[in-house]
């Protein structure tokens, strides 16, 4: 983090359009990060603020069209917007690989789960089916599945959600990608289950050494396995900060208010409330408002943030942030 | 001790897969009405198969002397008006309407699929031009397209199966399409394109499979529908030629004698309804069972 060498991925200026029935919905607006070998990077922000989008964006996982994509995705130095289906299908999976959000609805019920984990190594390493099936069942293994033998011959159904998350991470890392993309990994899960694939993605890493973008809008999570953090609010990047430095001292208004929103006990003595919403609701994509996208959220909101949108400023310390309060 | 792990492994695999099977079979045997249907097709089945054993003698051979018979111990159906036993017709009749039934499933499976697969998963041009080839052909009642490609075809068993085969494609086409519409925005299709998986083999692996329920029992739907489709061509008269045993022939030619001799056109109608309805019957249970959303 402190080294900054070539990224491994960099993101600059991607927009993504959908053109929709009731017009063009701009998804993400010119946002831009890197994300550094083996780090944890942290994607927050709320619902539908595009980050989702975002990650399915960098696979070209997207319908196009409906969806539009503008800017530069790098991948070592590779732009993958330009690579073509054959190139990027050898991306997938390989060198960028993806854990979803809903482990219920993201293995396919009539296929036995050693068979999808197979899948991966088949379709990169050239392993004919058996050895594919021996190499899924050692990962069900990795994720420390019981009896990874004859787990490998049921299908999902036999599995919990805890469980069929470690497959998709299973599925995910079979073919020891570069950088995973990891879309809300553990928010359909119960709490205590949520610990278990955290420390389990966090020693798998180490093991791998893959990079993690990690998409959330639990801040827990974040604190636990982020090194930096990367806010983002209504399809454009608000802050970004390394995770410490976030929490200790928010720079930006709305990761104020993310941050109050977290649960503290004894905060109701210290304050009065033992919870701070933020007021107001996200913007809808199609009518954003002019200026500071979150002006009509903030407290501090003076006349310029209703006209003009604040650039975004360098500070010391690798953050940045996009308010009017910090460019005087 | 190994030997006894790994066999016990494989008993919990096979079990996964059995026990699915299973509980579907109990389900569909809960339903009479599906039961009845399936077993009638057994019976049908088994008479298309043993028919030499069943009935001795050839169901072809005009017999003058012994023409429009009533029922009898010799001929417990009658005889039709050259004197063939009905119930020969009938059995070896049950031969040409299950192979006709199996053909135009074959037809219609094998080019609606293929195209309802393409046409679903792609969308865009492609999905517009299957959709309005198959709008147009869905235009015409089935029946009337049938009869449309036999004229251009011409008669006899092949260009039966072909021409109702035909007939059937766009019902796959677009039970297919439907299908794939919303199996194509699974998750599960994400994560496998997201894993680096062709589209050929999304298709073939993932979403096919979770499209063969209601493929299944479109199936044994069409089936009823070609043996009712194919027996109206032979009634027509545009089907299976004389003196080949059909049933639709057969009462094609029972026309003239209906008030004379009633039997010789209402056994093979008999047998035609049956037909229909078990496959019908037998179609609507494994809908029931199959379907998840009807958990009994």
């Amino acid at each position: 983090m402190t080294t900054r060498t070539n990224p491994l991925l960099k993101i600059s200026n991607l927009h993504i359009r959908f053109h929709t029935l009731d017009g063009v919905v701009q998804a993400v607006d010119g946002i831009d990060f890197e994300v550094y070998a083996g780090e944890t990077l942290g994607l927050v922000g709320e619902s539908g603020c595009g980050k989702s989008v975002t990650a399915l964006s960098i696979l070209q996982l997207l319908r196009c069209p409906p969806a539009e994509i503008q800017g530069q995705i790098f991948f070592e130095g590779q732009n993958l917007l330009e690579l073509g289906r054959e190139g990027i299908r050898k991306i997938r999976g390989n060198d960028i690989s993806m854990i979803f959000q809903e482990p219920m609805t993201s293995l396919n019920p009539v296929l036995r789960i050693g068979e999808q984990i197979a899948e991966a190594g088949r379709l990169h390493k050239n392993m004919n089916r058996q050895q594919a099936w021996r190499w899924a069942v050692e990962m069900l293994r990795m994720v420390q599945i019981p009896g990874p033998g004859s787990r490998s011959r049921q299908y999902p159904h036999k599995f919990s959600g805890g469980m069929r998350q470690r497959a998709m991470i299973a599925m995910a890392l079979s073919c020891n990608p570069r950088l995973i993309l990891a879309d809300e990994p553990t928010t359909a899960l119960d709490v205590t289950i949520q610990a278990q694939i955290m420390t389990l993605m966090q020693r798998l890493k180490q093991e791998f050494k893959s990079a993690i973008v990690l998409i959330t809008h639990d801040l827990g999570v974040i604190a636990e396995m982020a090194s930096r953090v990367v806010v983002m609010y209504a399809g454009k990047v608000v802050e970004e900060a390394p995770v410490k430095a976030l929490f200790k001292d928010p720079r930006h208004p709305y990761t104020q208010g993310l941050l109050g929103s977290i649960p503290v006990i004894g905060r109701k003595e210290q304050t009065g409330r033992q919870l701070q919403e933020i007021a107001g609701m996200v913007p809808s994509p199609s009518n954003m408002p002019v200026g500071c996208r979150f002006h009509p959220r903030c407290r501090y909101a003076m006349d310029k943030c209703h006209q003009e949108e604040p650039p975004m400023t360098r500070l010391a310390g690798h953050r940045r942030v996009s308010c009017w309060l910090e460019s005087k | 001790m190994t030997d006894i792990a790994a066999s016990s492994a494989a008993k919990a695999g096979n079990l996964t897969a059995d026990s699915t099977l299973r509980r579907n079979w109990a389900k569909l045997k809960r339903n009479k009405a599906a039961m009845v249907g399936g077993v009638l097709i057994i019976i049908y089945l088994l008479s298309a198969l043993l028919a030499p054993v069943m009935f001795s003698g050839n169901p072809a051979a005009p017999n003058l002397m012994n023409s429009l018979e009533p029922p009898s111990f010799k001929d417990p159906l009658g005889t039709d008006e050259l004197g063939r036993s009905i119930l020969g017709r009938i059995i070896y009749g049950s031969r040409v309407s299950l192979i006709i039934a199996v053909g135009v499933v074959f037809v219609g499976l094998i080019c609606g699929i293929p195209l309802g697969l393409v046409s679903g998963y792609y969308g865009g041009k492609v999905d517009f031009i299957i959709q309005r080839a198959t709008d147009a052909m869905l235009a015409f009642p089935g029946f009337l397209l049938a009869l449309a490609l036999v004229a251009v075809l011409g008669v006899g068993i092949k260009n039966t199966v072909i021409s109702i085969g035909i007939s059937m494609i766009p019902l796959y086409i677009r039970l297919v399409r439907g299908c794939v519409l919303s199996i194509r925005e699974e998750v599960y299709v994400e994560a496998a394109r997201a894993v680096g998986t062709r589209d050929v083999q999304i298709l073939l692996r993932h979403i096919l499979p979770n499209v063969m329920v209601p493929i299944t029992v479109q199936t044994s739907l069409s089936m009823g529908t070609a043996i009712l489709f194919a027996a109206g061509l032979g009634f027509l008269g545009i089907g299976v030629q004389p003196p080949t045993p059909e049933w639709g022939a057969m009462l094609g030619s029972a026309r003239s004698y209906l008030f004379h001799a009633p039997h010789v056109a209402t056994f093979p109608g008999i047998a035609i309804f049956l037909a229909v309805l078990s496959f019908n019957l037998l179609g609507d249970g494994l809908r029931d069972a199959l379907d998840p959303r009807f958990k009994i």
